[in-house]
C-alpha cells in the first residue's frame, strides 16, 4: 500500500503549489484586503464543515451545535493569548482540547438521542454554552472580548485546514472511519458486527468538535473583537447548509459547501435576506432533487482527472480508494 | 453428570424467559448447543425464534434465566461485546451497509480484530498499511468462498436479493465467530439457491470448524442440514431431538398442521 | 412585596407565557404525533399569525376577535399550503431530508417575512386600556386574562374536535398507525393537511395573544418560541396532547421563576436544560409510553 504514501506526498505538493500561488497574490498586495479576508474565512469553515461532516455525514449523527465547540475555541484561546500571553500555536492546541473534552462530556449523554432528537438536544447545548460564556464577565460578557491579538494569518488557516482535511480523511479511510459509516447506514448491525457504537459516536463527536475548537481559535484571532453573538445556532445552520449541500459523506462536498456559501455570503453581503432566502431554497430543493448533496459519497480523487494524477494500487483493482465510504487519497 | 454436559456445551440457556409487557415472548426456554453441532430453531410465526436469537446476542435482555456461552455467562453484556466473545449473526430482514461496498460491508466485521491505533490511522505509519493490506485480502477470501468477489466493489445495496443474503452471511464471518446464528437465511430464494446454501452452510462449518444454529421456515433445508432441532410453539420449546424424530413427534405435527395447514 | 406574593405572582405571569408555549406545542406535537416530523418552521407560522393580526388591527382596524379570526384562518391556510408544498413530496423520504427541509422552510418563512415587512420590530397596538385585577399586591393584567379566556376556549374546541368529530377521530388514528388507518379508508394525505392547518391556526392565535402580551413583534421572534414549544411538546410526551399543555405550563412557570429569581439571561439556558435532562431522564416524556425498535 506504499502508493497511499505516494498519493498523500502529491496531494501535500500540490495543497503546496496551491498555497505559494495564493500567499504570493497576498504578499504581492494583488488581492484585495476584502478577498484576504475572505480566504481567511473560507478556509475556517472548511475546517468546520468538514468536521461537521464527520459526525453529521460519516457517522450520521445529526448535529446541530457545531457553532457552540467553536466558541468555546474562540474563548479558551483568546483567553489564553490575550491575558496570559501564551504563544498562539499552543493556544490554539488549547482550544482544541477543550472543545475536543466538552464534545466528549456532551457526548455521552446526548449521543444516546437518535435523529431529530439529538439534533434538538445538540442545538440546546450549543445555546446554553453560549449564555454560559454570556454571563462570564471575565471575558466580557454579552458585550465580547476586546483587544484580541491579530495572530491569524492565511498561512495559520491554511496549515490548520491542511491538517484537518488531512485527519479526517485518514480517520475514514481506516477501520475506526469505517465503524463510524456502519454506524450510519444501520445502528443494530454495526453493533452486530462487534462495533461499539456509542464508543465511535463519542469519537467522531469528540474528534469533530476538536476540529471546531481549532476553527473557533483561527476565528477569534482573525478579528479585534469576538462576542457570544458570532457563535448563535444560525452559525451552526450556516455550516450544516454548507455540509448538507456539498454532500453528507463528502470532504469535497464540504469544501465545496465551504467555498459557495462564504462566496454567497460574501457577494450577498448588503441584502442578507436574499442571501437566506437562497440558502432556504437550496435546502429545499436539494432535498427534493438530490438529498445526497451535490457531491453525494463522491470524492474528487476518485475523478478520472485526479486518477491519471495519483498512483494506483499494486492489487488489480482500487480497494482503498473505492467509491463508496468516502476515500479521498489526498 | 451435568457438569460434564456444561462443558460440551457451546451455547447453553437455562429456563430463559423474555416478557414484553406482561406478553411471554419465550417461557422456560432450555436449550443447549454443543461445539461442532448445527442445530435448527423452527416454529410458526410469532413462536418466538427471532426473540431467542436476539437474547442470545445481547439485543434483548432474559427477564429471568441465564445463559452460558463457552462457559462464561453472557447476560448483561452489550451486543458487541458478545460478538466479540465469539457469537455473530444474520438479519431475518436483511440489515446490510446498504449504502457502502460490498467489501467494505465485509471489511467493518473485521473490526474488533484489526490492531492499529488512531495515532497510526490518522498519521498513516507503523501498523496501519500491513493490517490494511491483510484485512483487505481475508475479506476478498469471504468473497471469493460466497461467490461475490467480481462485485467487490459494487454498492451493497445493488445486489439482487439472494446476494445480499450470502454477504451477510460473509460478513458474518469476518467476526470471526465461534457460534453463527442463521435467522432464516433462505427466505426468499428459490429451491435452486436453497440447495446452494445448504451445500455453502456445510462446507464453511466444516471450513472454519463453526458451530451453526439456524432459524428457518424451509422444511427441507432443516431436515436435509441439521443434526438437531428445536421446535417453538407460543414461546415454548415443544420438541427436540433429530429431524427423524421431529418428523414423528405428534406435538410438532399438531402445531404446524394444526396452526398453519 | 414578601416573597410568596413575588412567587405567586411569578407563576401567573408563567402561566400566561405558558398558555402561549402550549398553544405551539399543541400543533409540534399534533404534527410529529403524525409525520414524525419535528416542524422547524412552526415558530415561524406563529409570526405570520401574529403579523397577520397585527395588519387586520392596525391597517383594517379591526378589533382583537375578528382580527384573530383572520389570523387563524389564514395562518391554517398556510400552514396547509406549506404541508401540501414542502412536506408532502417527501411523504417517504429519510427523516433526516424532511428535517433539512423544515429548516428550510424555516429560514424561507422569515427571511421572506423580513423582506416584506422589514426587520424592524413593529408595536403591537394596545387592544386592552389598562385593565388590571389586582388581589392584594398580586397583579393580573387585562392581556393576561385574556390569554387564559382565549386558551382555555381554544382547548375545550380543540378537545371537541379531537375526541367528537370524524376528522378528529380519523386524525388520532392515523397518528396511532398510519398505514392501518389508511387500510381502514383514512385519506391520510388530507388528515395530515387537516393536522397542519388546525397546529398552524393555534399557533396564529399563540401569535396574536403574545403580539398583545409583549406589545412588539418582529420576523425573528418565532425561533426562540417555537424552539421551547418543541422543549413543552418533549417535556409532556411527543403526539399527546395533553401532555404538550402540561408542558407548555411547567415551561413557562420555570422561565418566569428563573428569569424572576435568577436572572433573565438565563432564561433560554433553563428551556434547553429541561429539554436535555427529559431526554435523558424519561425521552417519552412526562405521559409518554415506551417502545422499542423491532429487530
Amino acid at each position: 500500500m506504499k502508493y497511499l504514501r505516494i498519493n498523500d506526498l502529491k496531494m501535500l505538493a500540490l495543497a503546496m503549489v496551491i498555497f505559494a500561488v495564493l500567499q504570493l497574490l497576498i504578499t504581492g498586495h494583488i488581492m484585495s484586503s476584502f478577498w484576504q479576508l475572505n480566504l481567511i474565512i473560507i478556509g475556517i469553515n472548511v475546517i468546520m464543515s468538514v468536521s461537521l461532516n464527520l459526525i453529521n455525514g460519516y457517522t450520521g449523527q445529526f448535529s446541530l451545535g457545531h457553532a457552540g465547540f467553536m466558541a468555546v475555541g474562540a474563548y479558551v484561546s483568546i483567553v489564553l493569548t490575550t491575558n496570559f500571553q501564551v504563544p498562539f500555536f499552543f493556544a490554539i492546541l488549547a482550544g482544541a482540547i477543550a472543545a475536543g473534552i466538552l464534545g466528549f462530556l456532551i457526548g455521552i449523554p446526548t449521543l444516546r438521542l437518535r435523529g431529530d432528537y439529538l439534533a434538538i438536544a445538540t442545538l440546546g447545548m450549543s445555546e446554553i454554552i453560549r449564555i454560559c460564556i454570556m454571563n462570564i464577565q471575565y471575558v466580557g460578557g454579552a458585550a465580547g472580548f476586546k483587544g484580541i491579538p491579530h495572530h491569524t494569518t492565511f498561512a495559520w488557516v491554511f496549515f490548520f485546514m491542511l491538517f484537518t482535511l488531512f485527519f479526517i480523511k485518514n480517520f475514514v479511510n481506516s477501520t475506526d472511519g469505517r465503524a463510524c459509516l456502519a454506524i450510519r447506514e444501520n445502528e443494530i448491525a454495526a453493533e452486530s458486527m462487534g462495533i461499539n457504537t456509542t464508543k465511535y459516536k463519542i469519537m467522531a463527536f469528540t474528534i469533530g468538535a476538536s476540529f471546531a475548537g481549532v476553527a473557533g481559535a483561527l476565528f477569534g484571532h482573525a478579528f479585534y473583537l469576538v462576542s457570544p453573538n458570532s457563535f448563535t445556532f444560525m452559525q451552526s445552520f450556516n455550516y450544516l447548509i454548507m455540509v448538507v449541500l456539498g454532500g453528507l459523506g463528502s470532504i469535497t462536498g464540504s469544501i465545496a459547501g465551504a467555498f459557495v456559501v462564504t462566496f454567497i455570503s460574501a457577494a450577498l453581503a448588503s441584502w442578507p435576506e436574499f442571501r437566506m432566502i437562497i440558502y432556504a431554497l437550496a435546502l429545499i430543493l436539494m432535498m427534493f432533487y438530490r438529498p445526497q448533496g451535490l457531491f453525494g459519497y463522491m470524492e474528487v480523487t476518485n475523478t478520472a482527472l485526479f486518477r491519471k494524477f495519483l498512483s494506483k494500487p499494486a492489487v488489480k483493482t482500487a480497494t482503498d480508494n473505492s467509491e463508496k465510504g468516502g476515500s479521498a487519497n489526498g | 453428570m451435568a457438569e460434564a454436559k456444561e462443558d460440551k456445551a457451546l451455547l447453553r440457556a437455562t429456563d430463559v424467559s423474555e416478557v414484553f409487557g406482561g406478553l411471554k415472548a419465550v417461557a422456560d426456554f432450555n436449550f443447549h448447543i454443543d461445539k461442532g453441532e448445527l442445530v435448527g430453531l423452527i416454529g410458526p410465526n410469532g413462536a418466538g425464534k427471532t426473540t431467542a436469537f436476539n437474547l442470545f446476542t445481547g439485543v434483548y435482555q432474559p427477564t429471568t434465566g441465564q445463559i452460558v456461552f463457552d462457559g462464561k455467562s453472557i447476560v448483561g453484556l452489550k451486543p458487541y461485546q458478545i460478538t466479540q466473545r465469539g457469537i455473530a449473526r444474520t438479519f431475518q430482514n436483511i440489515r446490510l451497509f446498504s449504502e457502502l461496498t460490498v467489501l467494505d460491508n465485509v471489511k467493518i466485521a473485521f473490526h474488533f480484530h484489526v490492531k492499529y491505533g488512531l495515532l497510526e490511522t490518522v498519521l498513516r505509519m507503523g501498523r496501519y498499511f500491513t493490517e490494511e493490506e491483510r484485512i483487505d485480502k481475508e475479506a476478498r477470501d469471504l468473497l471469493k468462498i460466497f461467490h461475490l468477489e467480481d462485485k467487490a466493489d459494487e454498492v451493497a445495496k445493488n445486489l439482487p436479493y439472494g446476494a445480499q443474503r450470502r454477504l451477510e452471511i460473509a460478513r458474518a464471518l469476518a467476526a470471526k465467530p465461534k457460534l453463527l446464528l442463521l435467522d432464516e437465511p433462505a427466505a426468499g430464494m428459490n429451491p435452486q439457491e436453497t440447495k446452494e446454501l445448504m451445500d455453502m452452510i456445510r462446507w464453511i462449518r466444516k471450513e472454519f470448524g463453526l458451530t451453526v444454529l439456524l432459524i428457518e421456515h424451509d422444511m427441507s433445508l432443516v431436515m436435509g442440514i441439521c443434526e438437531r432441532i428445536y421446535v417453538l410453539e407460543y414461546g415454548q420449546i415443544i420438541a427436540s431431538g433429530t429431524p427423524e424424530v421431529i418428523q414423528k413427534d405428534p406435538e410438532v405435527i399438531r402445531a404446524y398442521l394444526g396452526g398453519e395447514a | 412585596m414578601d416573597l410568596l406574593t413575588q412567587i405567586v405572582q411569578q407563576l401567573i405571569n408563567g402561566i400566561s407565557l405558558g398558555s402561549i408555549y402550549a398553544l405551539i406545542a399543541l400543533g409540534y406535537t399534533m404534527i410529529y404525533g403524525i409525520i414524525k416530523l419535528i416542524n422547524f418552521a412552526h415558530g415561524d407560522i406563529y409570526m405570520v399569525g401574529a403579523y397577520i393580526g397585527f395588519f387586520a388591527i392596525t391597517q383594517a382596524h379591526l378589533s382583537i376577535v375578528p382580527a384573530l379570526l383572520i389570523s387563524l384562518v389564514t395562518t391554517g391556510f398556510l400552514g396547509m399550503v406549506v404541508e401540501r408544498l414542502a412536506y408532502k413530496p417527501l411523504r417517504h423520504a429519510p427523516r433526516i431530508s424532511v428535517l433539512i427541509t423544515a429548516i428550510g422552510v424555516s429560514f424561507f418563512l422569515e427571511y421572506t417575512s423580513m423582506y416584506f415587512v422589514s426587520p424592524t420590530p413593529r408595536t403591537f397596538p394596545a387592544v386592552f386600556g389598562d385593565v388590571a385585577v389586582n388581589i392584594g399586591d398580586i397583579v393580573i393584567n387585562g392581556q393576561q386574562l385574556l390569554i387564559f379566556g382565549i386558551t382555555a376556549v381554544l382547548m375545550v374546541v380543540l378537545t371537541y374536535i379531537v375526541q367528537r368529530t370524524k376528522l378528529g377521530k380519523a386524525m388520532r388514528a392515523a397518528s396511532y398507525d398510519t398505514e392501518t388507518a389508511q387500510l381502514m379508508g383514512i385519506d391520510s394525505d388530507r388528515i395530515i393537511s387537516f393536522t397542519f392547518g388546525i397546529g398552524s391556526a393555534l399557533a396564529a392565535v399563540a401569535g396574536v395573544l403574545v403580539g398583545i402580551y409583549y406589545n412588539s413583534i418582529d420576523p425573528l421572534m418565532g425561533i426562540m418560541p417555537g424552539m421551547k414549544a418543541f422543549v413543552a411538546a418533549v417535556l409532556g410526551g411527543i403526539g399527546i396532547l395533553p401532555g404538550a399543555v402540561l408542558g407548555g405550563l411547567i415551561l413557562g412557570i420555570v422561565e418566569a421563576l428563573v428569569s424572576g429569581f435568577i436572572s433573565s439571561t438565563f432564561r433560554d439556558a433553563a428551556a434547553f436544560a429541561i429539554l436535555i435532562i427529559v431526554l435523558l431522564v424519561k425521552p417519552t416524556g412526562l405521559f409518554g409510553k415506551n417502545t422499542k425498535e423491532k429487530v
